[in-house]
Protein backbone atom coordinates (compact mmCIF):
# COMPACT_ATOMS: atom_id res chain seq x y z
CA UNK A 1 0.00 0.00 0.00
CA UNK A 2 1.75 3.28 -1.17
CA UNK A 3 -1.05 5.49 -0.28
CA UNK A 4 -3.79 6.36 2.42
CA UNK A 5 -6.64 8.34 2.80
CA UNK A 6 -8.05 10.02 5.81
CA UNK A 7 -11.25 11.57 5.34
CA UNK A 8 -11.20 14.25 8.70
CA UNK A 9 -15.57 14.05 8.55
CA UNK A 10 -15.48 10.51 10.19
CA UNK A 11 -11.50 10.29 11.51
CA UNK A 12 -10.18 12.38 14.41
CA UNK A 13 -7.47 14.05 13.43
CA UNK A 14 -5.31 12.98 15.99
CA UNK A 15 -5.45 9.06 14.12
CA UNK A 16 -3.83 11.12 11.33
CA UNK A 17 -0.97 12.66 13.52
CA UNK A 18 -0.94 9.55 14.84
CA UNK A 19 -0.15 7.96 11.85
CA UNK A 20 2.32 10.66 10.56
CA UNK A 21 4.37 10.19 13.56
CA UNK A 22 4.90 6.47 14.08
CA UNK A 23 3.36 4.26 11.15
CA UNK A 24 4.68 6.45 8.32
CA UNK A 25 8.53 6.27 9.40
CA UNK A 26 8.62 2.53 8.24
CA UNK A 27 8.02 4.37 4.51
CA UNK A 28 5.76 1.90 3.36
CA UNK A 29 2.92 4.65 3.05
CA UNK A 30 4.57 7.66 1.14
CA UNK A 31 1.61 9.90 0.26
CA UNK A 32 -1.29 10.91 2.88
CA UNK A 33 -4.15 12.30 1.07
CA UNK A 34 -6.48 14.24 3.92
CA UNK A 35 -10.49 14.23 3.07
CA UNK A 36 -12.51 17.25 4.43
CA UNK A 37 -10.06 19.26 6.69
CA UNK A 38 -12.91 21.86 7.20
CA UNK A 39 -10.64 24.34 8.73
CA UNK A 40 -8.60 22.33 11.44
CA UNK A 41 -6.06 22.95 13.24
CA UNK A 42 -2.59 21.43 13.12
CA UNK A 43 -2.90 18.99 10.11
CA UNK A 44 0.52 16.84 9.77
CA UNK A 45 2.46 19.02 12.46
CA UNK A 46 5.88 17.49 13.22
CA UNK A 47 6.58 14.78 10.56
CA UNK A 48 9.49 13.55 11.14
CA UNK A 49 9.68 11.50 7.52
CA UNK A 50 10.05 12.24 4.19
CA UNK A 51 6.32 11.08 4.05
CA UNK A 52 3.88 13.43 1.43
CA UNK A 53 0.68 14.77 2.62
CA UNK A 54 -1.82 16.32 0.44
CA UNK A 55 -4.65 17.96 1.88
CA UNK A 56 -7.73 18.74 -0.08
CA UNK A 57 -9.56 21.93 1.24
CA UNK A 58 -9.03 24.72 3.58
CA UNK A 59 -6.65 24.22 6.97
CA UNK A 60 -6.74 25.86 9.89
CA UNK A 61 -3.55 26.85 12.52
CA UNK A 62 -0.23 25.61 12.44
CA UNK A 63 -0.85 23.22 9.40
CA UNK A 64 2.86 21.65 8.39
CA UNK A 65 4.37 23.30 11.18
CA UNK A 66 7.42 21.77 12.74
CA UNK A 67 7.90 19.90 9.52
CA UNK A 68 10.92 17.72 8.94
CA UNK A 69 11.97 16.52 5.52
CA UNK A 70 7.84 15.97 5.02
CA UNK A 71 6.32 17.38 2.32
CA UNK A 72 2.73 18.67 2.50
CA UNK A 73 0.57 20.18 -0.09
CA UNK A 74 -2.66 22.48 0.83
CA UNK A 75 -5.11 21.97 -2.01
CA UNK A 76 -6.70 25.13 -0.32
CA UNK A 77 -6.12 28.30 2.20
CA UNK A 78 -4.21 27.90 5.41
CA UNK A 79 -4.79 29.29 8.56
CA UNK A 80 -2.44 31.65 11.04
CA UNK A 81 1.12 29.82 11.56
CA UNK A 82 1.44 27.21 8.33
CA UNK A 83 4.52 26.15 8.18
CA UNK A 84 6.15 27.62 11.38
CA UNK A 85 8.96 26.32 12.94
CA UNK A 86 9.98 24.35 9.95
CA UNK A 87 12.94 22.58 10.23
CA UNK A 88 13.34 21.12 6.43
CA UNK A 89 11.18 19.85 3.35
CA UNK A 90 8.93 21.49 1.85
CA UNK A 91 5.15 22.96 2.59
CA UNK A 92 3.31 24.31 -0.36
CA UNK A 93 -0.35 26.60 -0.19
CA UNK A 94 -2.06 26.59 -3.06
CA UNK A 95 -4.51 29.45 -2.26
CA UNK A 96 -4.28 31.84 0.35
CA UNK A 97 -2.04 31.91 3.66
CA UNK A 98 -3.15 33.68 6.94
CA UNK A 99 -0.93 35.69 9.49
CA UNK A 100 2.55 34.73 10.50
CA UNK A 101 3.20 31.98 7.57
CA UNK A 102 6.92 30.16 8.13
CA UNK A 103 7.10 31.88 11.39
CA UNK A 104 10.45 30.98 12.60
CA UNK A 105 11.34 28.21 10.06
CA UNK A 106 14.73 26.63 9.99
CA UNK A 107 15.01 25.40 7.04
CA UNK A 108 12.80 23.85 4.44
CA UNK A 109 10.86 25.55 1.60
CA UNK A 110 7.11 27.42 1.98
CA UNK A 111 5.71 28.07 -1.47
CA UNK A 112 2.47 30.42 -0.87
CA UNK A 113 0.85 30.43 -4.42
CA UNK A 114 -1.72 33.53 -3.26
CA UNK A 115 -1.40 36.15 -0.76
CA UNK A 116 0.20 35.78 2.38
CA UNK A 117 -1.55 38.02 5.29
CA UNK A 118 0.79 39.87 8.05
CA UNK A 119 3.93 39.05 9.85
CA UNK A 120 5.01 36.72 7.00
CA UNK A 121 8.36 35.22 7.74
CA UNK A 122 8.80 36.43 11.15
CA UNK A 123 11.67 36.14 12.92
CA UNK A 124 12.40 33.45 9.69
CA UNK A 125 15.87 31.23 11.10
CA UNK A 126 17.07 30.14 7.81
CA UNK A 127 13.88 28.54 5.97
CA UNK A 128 12.98 29.77 2.83
CA UNK A 129 9.52 31.60 1.45
CA UNK A 130 8.18 32.44 -2.12
CA UNK A 131 5.10 33.40 -1.84
CA UNK A 132 3.53 33.96 -5.42
CA UNK A 133 1.12 36.97 -4.34
CA UNK A 134 1.56 39.78 -2.00
CA UNK A 135 2.47 39.80 1.51
CA UNK A 136 0.83 41.85 4.75
CA UNK A 137 2.44 44.50 6.83
CA UNK A 138 5.26 43.59 9.30
CA UNK A 139 6.75 40.38 7.16
CA UNK A 140 10.05 39.17 7.77
CA UNK A 141 10.48 41.31 11.03
CA UNK A 142 13.30 40.14 12.94
CA UNK A 143 14.31 37.43 9.97
CA UNK A 144 17.70 36.40 11.09
CA UNK A 145 18.63 33.54 8.19
CA UNK A 146 17.09 32.30 5.16
CA UNK A 147 15.13 33.98 2.10
CA UNK A 148 11.77 35.29 1.19
CA UNK A 149 11.00 35.87 -2.40
CA UNK A 150 7.54 37.46 -2.70
CA UNK A 151 6.63 37.98 -6.17
CA UNK A 152 3.76 40.63 -5.32
CA UNK A 153 3.54 43.34 -3.12
CA UNK A 154 4.98 44.04 0.40
CA UNK A 155 2.76 45.71 3.23
CA UNK A 156 4.36 48.14 5.73
CA UNK A 157 7.42 47.75 7.65
CA UNK A 158 8.67 45.16 5.40
CA UNK A 159 12.06 43.65 6.84
CA UNK A 160 11.83 45.75 10.10
CA UNK A 161 15.33 44.69 12.13
CA UNK A 162 16.46 42.12 9.87
CA UNK A 163 19.30 40.34 10.71
CA UNK A 164 20.62 38.13 8.41
CA UNK A 165 17.95 36.86 6.15
CA UNK A 166 17.66 38.71 2.59
CA UNK A 167 14.36 39.13 1.00
CA UNK A 168 13.20 39.99 -2.85
CA UNK A 169 10.09 41.97 -3.89
CA UNK A 170 9.03 41.92 -7.72
CA UNK A 171 6.18 44.68 -6.81
CA UNK A 172 6.14 47.54 -5.00
CA UNK A 173 6.73 48.21 -1.06
CA UNK A 174 4.18 50.00 1.10
CA UNK A 175 7.19 50.82 3.59
CA UNK A 176 10.53 49.65 4.57
CA UNK A 177 10.77 48.70 8.64
CA UNK A 178 13.64 49.99 10.33
CA UNK A 179 17.14 48.77 9.61
CA UNK A 180 16.08 47.66 6.03
CA UNK A 181 17.13 48.97 2.93
CA UNK A 182 17.02 48.25 -0.52
CA UNK A 183 20.45 47.06 -1.99
CA UNK A 184 21.50 46.30 -5.61
CA UNK A 185 20.80 42.92 -6.99
CA UNK A 186 23.81 40.75 -7.92
CA UNK A 187 24.82 37.64 -10.07
CA UNK A 188 24.46 35.30 -6.79
CA UNK A 189 21.16 36.78 -5.98
CA UNK A 190 19.81 36.55 -9.52
CA UNK A 191 20.74 33.22 -9.64
CA UNK A 192 19.11 32.81 -5.97
CA UNK A 193 16.02 34.18 -6.73
CA UNK A 194 15.81 32.05 -10.23
CA UNK A 195 16.48 28.68 -8.23
CA UNK A 196 13.67 29.67 -5.16
CA UNK A 197 11.31 30.73 -8.46
CA UNK A 198 12.09 27.06 -10.11
CA UNK A 199 11.46 25.22 -6.51
CA UNK A 200 7.75 26.92 -6.53
CA UNK A 201 7.21 26.51 -9.77
CA UNK A 202 6.76 30.61 -10.49
CA UNK A 203 8.06 32.06 -14.03
CA UNK A 204 9.17 35.72 -13.41
CA UNK A 205 12.05 37.31 -14.00
CA UNK A 206 14.85 37.45 -11.54
CA UNK A 207 15.69 40.74 -12.58
CA UNK A 208 12.53 42.28 -12.16
CA UNK A 209 13.11 41.44 -8.17
CA UNK A 210 14.47 43.99 -5.37
CA UNK A 211 16.94 42.56 -2.88
CA UNK A 212 15.91 43.91 0.27
CA UNK A 213 18.74 43.24 3.71
CA UNK A 214 19.76 44.88 6.78
CA UNK A 215 21.58 47.86 7.21
CA UNK A 216 23.00 46.38 10.06
CA UNK A 217 23.02 49.72 12.36
CA UNK A 218 20.80 47.60 15.14
CA UNK A 219 23.33 44.90 15.75
CA UNK A 220 24.98 47.40 18.55
CA UNK A 221 23.69 49.84 20.60
CA UNK A 222 24.36 52.91 20.29
CA UNK A 223 23.79 55.48 23.12
CA UNK A 224 24.46 58.56 20.76
CA UNK A 225 21.08 57.50 18.34
CA UNK A 226 19.05 59.12 21.22
CA UNK A 227 16.15 56.39 20.18
CA UNK A 228 16.08 58.22 16.79
CA UNK A 229 16.85 55.04 14.77
CA UNK B 1 -10.13 34.90 22.42
CA UNK B 2 -13.96 34.88 21.06
CA UNK B 3 -15.17 34.03 18.25
CA UNK B 4 -17.57 35.89 15.98
CA UNK B 5 -19.98 34.45 13.27
CA UNK B 6 -22.01 36.21 10.61
CA UNK B 7 -24.35 35.51 8.24
CA UNK B 8 -26.33 37.48 5.30
CA UNK B 9 -28.56 35.67 3.22
CA UNK B 10 -29.61 36.75 -0.80
CA UNK B 11 -32.82 34.21 -1.20
CA UNK B 12 -36.11 33.84 0.14
CA UNK B 13 -35.48 30.04 0.99
CA UNK B 14 -32.44 30.68 2.80
CA UNK B 15 -34.12 33.63 4.68
CA UNK B 16 -36.65 30.60 6.27
CA UNK B 17 -33.25 28.20 7.00
CA UNK B 18 -31.24 31.62 8.37
CA UNK B 19 -30.65 29.64 12.19
CA UNK B 20 -30.16 26.03 10.70
CA UNK B 21 -27.48 27.55 8.94
CA UNK B 22 -26.22 29.43 11.88
CA UNK B 23 -26.03 26.99 14.86
CA UNK B 24 -23.15 25.02 13.87
CA UNK B 25 -21.66 28.43 12.75
CA UNK B 26 -21.54 29.10 16.40
CA UNK B 27 -20.98 26.14 17.92
CA UNK B 28 -18.16 26.24 15.89
CA UNK B 29 -16.21 29.32 17.70
CA UNK B 30 -16.86 27.35 20.67
CA UNK B 31 -13.02 26.31 21.70
CA UNK B 32 -12.70 30.01 20.86
CA UNK B 33 -15.32 31.65 23.28
CA UNK B 34 -17.25 29.23 25.53
CA UNK B 35 -18.32 31.65 28.06
CA UNK B 36 -20.85 32.55 27.06
CA UNK B 37 -22.89 32.99 23.74
CA UNK B 38 -25.26 35.50 21.83
CA UNK B 39 -26.88 36.44 18.56
CA UNK B 40 -28.86 39.49 16.72
CA UNK B 41 -31.38 38.50 14.01
CA UNK B 42 -32.22 41.36 11.70
CA UNK B 43 -36.26 40.07 10.16
CA UNK B 44 -38.13 42.56 8.20
CA UNK B 45 -38.98 45.84 9.63
CA UNK B 46 -41.93 46.88 11.95
CA UNK B 47 -44.40 49.71 10.26
CA UNK B 48 -42.76 52.97 11.12
CA UNK B 49 -44.91 53.31 14.59
CA UNK B 50 -44.15 50.11 15.98
CA UNK B 51 -41.17 49.01 18.00
CA UNK B 52 -39.64 45.62 19.53
CA UNK B 53 -37.61 45.46 22.25
CA UNK B 54 -35.78 41.97 23.51
CA UNK B 55 -36.09 42.03 27.06
CA UNK B 56 -34.00 39.15 29.62
CA UNK B 57 -35.47 38.33 32.91
CA UNK B 58 -32.35 35.98 33.72
CA UNK B 59 -31.21 38.41 36.76
CA UNK B 60 -34.90 38.69 38.07
CA UNK B 61 -35.72 36.32 41.40
CA UNK B 62 -38.50 34.21 38.88
CA UNK B 63 -35.51 33.50 36.02
CA UNK B 64 -37.14 31.69 33.43
CA UNK B 65 -40.21 31.46 35.16
CA UNK B 66 -40.78 34.97 34.76
CA UNK B 67 -44.41 36.20 34.54
CA UNK B 68 -44.51 37.28 30.80
CA UNK B 69 -48.47 37.37 30.50
CA UNK B 70 -48.44 39.24 33.62
CA UNK B 71 -45.78 41.63 32.65
CA UNK B 72 -48.36 42.34 29.11
CA UNK B 73 -51.37 42.83 31.15
CA UNK B 74 -49.77 45.80 33.66
CA UNK B 75 -48.17 47.41 31.08
CA UNK B 76 -51.57 47.17 28.93
CA UNK B 77 -53.57 48.30 32.43
CA UNK B 78 -51.01 51.12 32.80
CA UNK B 79 -49.99 52.38 28.93
CA UNK B 80 -53.14 51.75 27.61
CA UNK B 81 -51.38 49.60 24.95
CA UNK B 82 -51.48 46.03 23.64
CA UNK B 83 -48.44 44.79 24.62
CA UNK B 84 -47.25 41.48 22.53
CA UNK B 85 -45.20 39.01 23.96
CA UNK B 86 -43.56 36.00 22.08
CA UNK B 87 -41.67 34.80 25.42
CA UNK B 88 -39.27 31.85 25.53
CA UNK B 89 -37.94 30.89 29.42
CA UNK B 90 -35.54 33.87 30.74
CA UNK B 91 -35.94 35.74 27.34
CA UNK B 92 -39.55 38.03 25.10
CA UNK B 93 -39.93 39.93 22.48
CA UNK B 94 -42.65 42.82 23.28
CA UNK B 95 -43.86 44.25 20.38
CA UNK B 96 -45.99 47.61 20.66
CA UNK B 97 -46.96 50.90 18.35
CA UNK B 98 -45.69 53.03 21.47
CA UNK B 99 -42.83 55.37 21.97
CA UNK B 100 -39.92 52.66 22.73
CA UNK B 101 -38.55 55.22 25.79
CA UNK B 102 -42.12 55.19 27.32
CA UNK B 103 -41.65 51.33 27.47
CA UNK B 104 -38.49 51.19 28.64
CA UNK B 105 -39.19 53.49 31.03
CA UNK B 106 -42.21 52.12 32.52
CA UNK B 107 -40.14 48.39 32.77
CA UNK B 108 -37.38 50.33 34.23
CA UNK B 109 -39.68 51.68 36.88
CA UNK B 110 -41.84 48.67 37.63
CA UNK B 111 -38.88 45.48 37.08
CA UNK B 112 -35.32 47.43 37.24
CA UNK B 113 -34.10 43.78 37.30
CA UNK B 114 -35.32 43.28 33.59
CA UNK B 115 -32.53 43.91 31.62
CA UNK B 116 -33.15 45.38 27.46
CA UNK B 117 -31.16 43.58 25.17
CA UNK B 118 -32.10 45.94 22.26
CA UNK B 119 -34.55 47.97 20.82
CA UNK B 120 -35.73 48.73 17.45
CA UNK B 121 -38.04 47.51 13.99
CA UNK B 122 -35.46 45.13 12.87
CA UNK B 123 -33.45 43.96 15.60
CA UNK B 124 -34.21 40.92 17.87
CA UNK B 125 -31.24 39.84 20.40
CA UNK B 126 -30.45 36.98 22.64
CA UNK B 127 -27.22 36.60 25.13
CA UNK B 128 -26.42 34.59 28.02
CA UNK B 129 -23.63 32.69 29.75
CA UNK B 130 -23.01 28.77 28.61
CA UNK B 131 -21.40 27.31 25.88
CA UNK B 132 -22.55 28.17 22.51
CA UNK B 133 -24.11 24.99 22.06
CA UNK B 134 -26.72 25.50 25.33
CA UNK B 135 -27.82 28.61 24.66
CA UNK B 136 -28.83 27.98 20.98
CA UNK B 137 -30.48 25.48 22.77
CA UNK B 138 -32.51 27.90 25.30
CA UNK B 139 -33.67 30.18 22.50
CA UNK B 140 -33.79 27.60 20.07
CA UNK B 141 -31.30 29.29 17.82
CA UNK B 142 -31.93 26.67 14.99
CA UNK B 143 -35.43 27.81 13.63
CA UNK B 144 -34.57 31.52 13.72
CA UNK B 145 -35.92 33.39 10.08
CA UNK B 146 -34.36 36.43 8.68
CA UNK B 147 -32.13 38.28 6.27
CA UNK B 148 -28.81 38.32 8.23
CA UNK B 149 -27.30 37.99 11.61
CA UNK B 150 -24.74 38.79 13.92
CA UNK B 151 -23.35 36.29 16.50
CA UNK B 152 -20.52 35.78 19.20
CA UNK B 153 -19.15 32.95 21.55
CA UNK B 154 -16.98 34.65 24.54
CA UNK B 155 -13.80 33.98 26.47
CA UNK B 156 -13.68 36.49 28.65
CA UNK B 157 -10.72 38.58 29.21
CA UNK B 158 -11.79 42.64 29.85
CA UNK B 159 -14.70 42.16 31.90
CA UNK B 160 -16.88 39.22 34.03
CA UNK B 161 -18.72 36.75 33.07
CA UNK B 162 -22.22 38.26 32.83
CA UNK B 163 -25.33 38.03 30.85
CA UNK B 164 -25.16 42.12 30.08
CA UNK B 165 -21.41 41.60 29.73
CA UNK B 166 -21.59 38.88 26.79
CA UNK B 167 -22.07 40.35 22.98
CA UNK B 168 -23.62 41.87 20.38
CA UNK B 169 -23.59 44.92 22.68
CA UNK B 170 -26.52 47.00 21.37
CA UNK B 171 -27.17 51.09 21.41
CA UNK B 172 -29.75 53.36 19.96
CA UNK B 173 -32.07 51.29 17.89
CA UNK B 174 -31.42 48.22 15.04
CA UNK B 175 -27.12 48.32 16.06
CA UNK B 176 -25.40 45.83 17.28
CA UNK B 177 -21.79 44.78 17.49
CA UNK B 178 -19.56 41.96 18.48
CA UNK B 179 -15.96 42.24 18.76
CA UNK B 180 -12.90 39.67 19.24
CA UNK B 181 -10.26 41.56 20.77
CA UNK B 182 -9.34 43.97 23.66
CA UNK B 183 -9.44 47.85 23.33
CA UNK B 184 -7.15 49.73 25.29
CA UNK B 185 -8.66 53.22 25.45
CA UNK B 186 -12.15 52.25 26.25
CA UNK B 187 -12.70 54.67 29.22
CA UNK B 188 -11.11 57.65 27.18
CA UNK B 189 -13.97 56.90 25.11
CA UNK B 190 -16.19 56.48 27.91
CA UNK B 191 -15.12 60.05 29.62
CA UNK B 192 -15.96 61.58 25.92
CA UNK B 193 -19.15 60.04 25.67
CA UNK B 194 -20.58 60.18 28.94
CA UNK B 195 -20.78 64.17 29.24
CA UNK B 196 -22.66 64.09 26.14
CA UNK B 197 -25.70 61.97 27.64
CA UNK B 198 -24.45 58.73 26.21
CA UNK B 199 -25.06 56.09 29.51
CA UNK B 200 -22.96 53.18 29.80
CA UNK B 201 -24.55 49.72 31.24
CA UNK B 202 -21.38 47.61 31.93
CA UNK B 203 -17.70 48.38 32.57
CA UNK B 204 -16.95 46.07 28.99
CA UNK B 205 -14.33 47.47 26.93
CA UNK B 206 -16.71 46.23 23.59
CA UNK B 207 -19.80 48.71 24.88
CA UNK B 208 -17.64 52.05 24.34
CA UNK B 209 -16.75 50.95 20.36
CA UNK B 210 -20.70 49.69 20.22
CA UNK B 211 -21.67 53.24 22.09
CA UNK B 212 -19.17 55.25 19.90
CA UNK B 213 -20.21 54.22 16.50
CA UNK B 214 -23.56 54.24 17.31
CA UNK B 215 -23.31 57.48 18.36
CA UNK B 216 -21.33 58.58 15.18
CA UNK B 217 -24.25 57.06 13.03
CA UNK B 218 -27.41 59.17 14.99
CA UNK B 219 -24.69 62.19 14.62
CA UNK B 220 -25.34 61.82 11.00
CA UNK B 221 -22.29 59.72 9.42
CA UNK B 222 -23.28 57.71 7.53
CA UNK B 223 -21.44 54.02 8.10
CA UNK B 224 -18.77 54.03 6.21
CA UNK B 225 -17.52 57.54 7.79
CA UNK B 226 -18.58 56.67 11.54
CA UNK B 227 -16.23 52.95 11.06
CA UNK B 228 -13.58 55.69 9.67
CA UNK B 229 -13.73 57.69 13.02
CA UNK B 230 -13.69 54.03 14.47
CA UNK B 231 -10.65 53.64 12.75
CA UNK B 232 -9.04 57.21 14.18
CA UNK B 233 -10.39 56.84 17.57
CA UNK B 234 -10.46 53.03 18.73
CA UNK B 235 -7.42 51.76 20.12
CA UNK B 236 -6.02 48.45 20.68
CA UNK B 237 -6.89 44.82 18.88
CA UNK B 238 -10.25 44.47 17.26
CA UNK B 239 -12.63 42.22 14.56
CA UNK B 240 -15.52 44.47 14.71
CA UNK B 241 -18.63 42.89 13.13
CA UNK B 242 -21.53 45.24 13.05
CA UNK B 243 -25.55 44.79 12.00
CA UNK B 244 -28.21 47.46 11.01
CA UNK B 245 -31.41 46.78 9.53
CA UNK B 246 -30.14 46.34 6.11
CA UNK B 247 -25.77 45.61 6.39
CA UNK B 248 -23.60 43.73 8.11
CA UNK B 249 -20.05 45.36 8.54
CA UNK B 250 -16.53 44.25 9.09
CA UNK B 251 -13.67 45.77 9.77
CA UNK B 252 -10.08 44.75 11.63
CA UNK B 253 -7.38 46.41 13.31
CA UNK B 254 -4.44 47.94 11.64
CA UNK B 255 -2.37 44.79 12.76
CA UNK B 256 -5.15 42.82 12.02
CA UNK B 257 -4.40 40.66 15.38
CA UNK B 258 -8.26 38.56 15.77
CA UNK B 259 -9.06 36.69 12.75
CA UNK B 260 -11.48 36.50 10.15
CA UNK B 261 -12.54 34.71 7.26
CA UNK B 262 -15.12 35.75 4.61
CA UNK B 263 -16.72 33.32 2.51
CA UNK B 264 -19.28 34.41 -0.01
CA UNK B 265 -21.55 32.93 -2.84
CA UNK B 266 -24.45 33.69 -5.04
CA UNK B 267 -27.11 32.79 -2.17
CA UNK B 268 -24.76 33.94 1.45
CA UNK B 269 -22.13 35.83 2.90
CA UNK B 270 -20.66 34.50 5.93
CA UNK B 271 -18.24 35.61 8.07
CA UNK B 272 -16.53 33.25 11.35
CA UNK B 273 -12.98 34.25 13.15
CA UNK B 274 -11.98 30.72 11.12
CA UNK B 275 -12.96 28.64 8.53
CA UNK B 276 -13.83 25.37 10.79
CA UNK B 277 -17.54 27.56 11.21
CA UNK B 278 -18.09 28.20 7.63
CA UNK B 279 -16.78 24.27 7.00
CA UNK B 280 -20.60 23.27 6.49
CA UNK B 281 -21.92 25.97 4.23
CA UNK B 282 -24.25 25.33 1.47
CA UNK B 283 -21.79 25.10 -2.19
CA UNK B 284 -18.98 25.85 0.45
CA UNK B 285 -16.16 24.34 -2.08
CA UNK B 286 -17.93 27.02 -4.71
CA UNK B 287 -17.38 29.87 -2.44
CA UNK B 288 -15.20 32.45 -2.52
CA UNK B 289 -13.34 32.35 0.07
CA UNK B 290 -10.76 35.56 1.65
CA UNK B 291 -9.37 36.88 4.26
CA UNK B 292 -10.59 40.78 4.65
CA UNK B 293 -7.29 43.02 4.70
CA UNK B 294 -6.33 45.15 8.47
CA UNK B 295 -7.78 48.65 8.37
CA UNK B 296 -10.36 47.63 5.16
CA UNK B 297 -14.23 48.36 5.78
CA UNK B 298 -15.88 45.75 4.43
CA UNK B 299 -20.02 45.96 4.24
CA UNK B 300 -22.40 43.98 2.94
CA UNK B 301 -26.35 44.97 2.10
CA UNK B 302 -29.62 42.72 2.47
Amino acid sequence: MDSLSFDLATTPLRELNQFLHHEAKTGQVKQVTVLNPDGAHNIAVGLDCPVEVEVHGHAGYYAGGMNKTGTVTILGSAGTGVAENMMSGRVHVKGFASNSAGASAHGGLLVIDGDAGLRCGISLKGGDVVVGGSVGSFSAFMAQAGRMVICGDAGDALGDSLYEAVLYVRGSIKSLGADAQVEPMGETDLATVADLLSQAGMNHDPAEFKRIASRRELYHWNADANQEY
Amino acid sequence: MCGIVGLLVKTPALTERLGELMVPMLIGMTERGPDSAGLAVFTAALPDNERKISVYSGLTEAGADFNWLGLAHDMKAHLGVSVKVEAKGNHAILTAGLDPDVIKRWIKEHHPRLYLLSTGRSIDLYKDIGTPADVAARYDFRHMKGTHLVGHTRMATESAVTPERAHPFTAGEDFCLVHNGSLSNPNGIRRMLEPRGIHFETDNDTEAACRFLEWRLREGDDLEAALQKGFEELDGFYTFLMGTPDKLALIRDPFACKPAVVAETDDYVAIASEFRSLAHLPDIKHAHVFEPAPEEMYVWTV
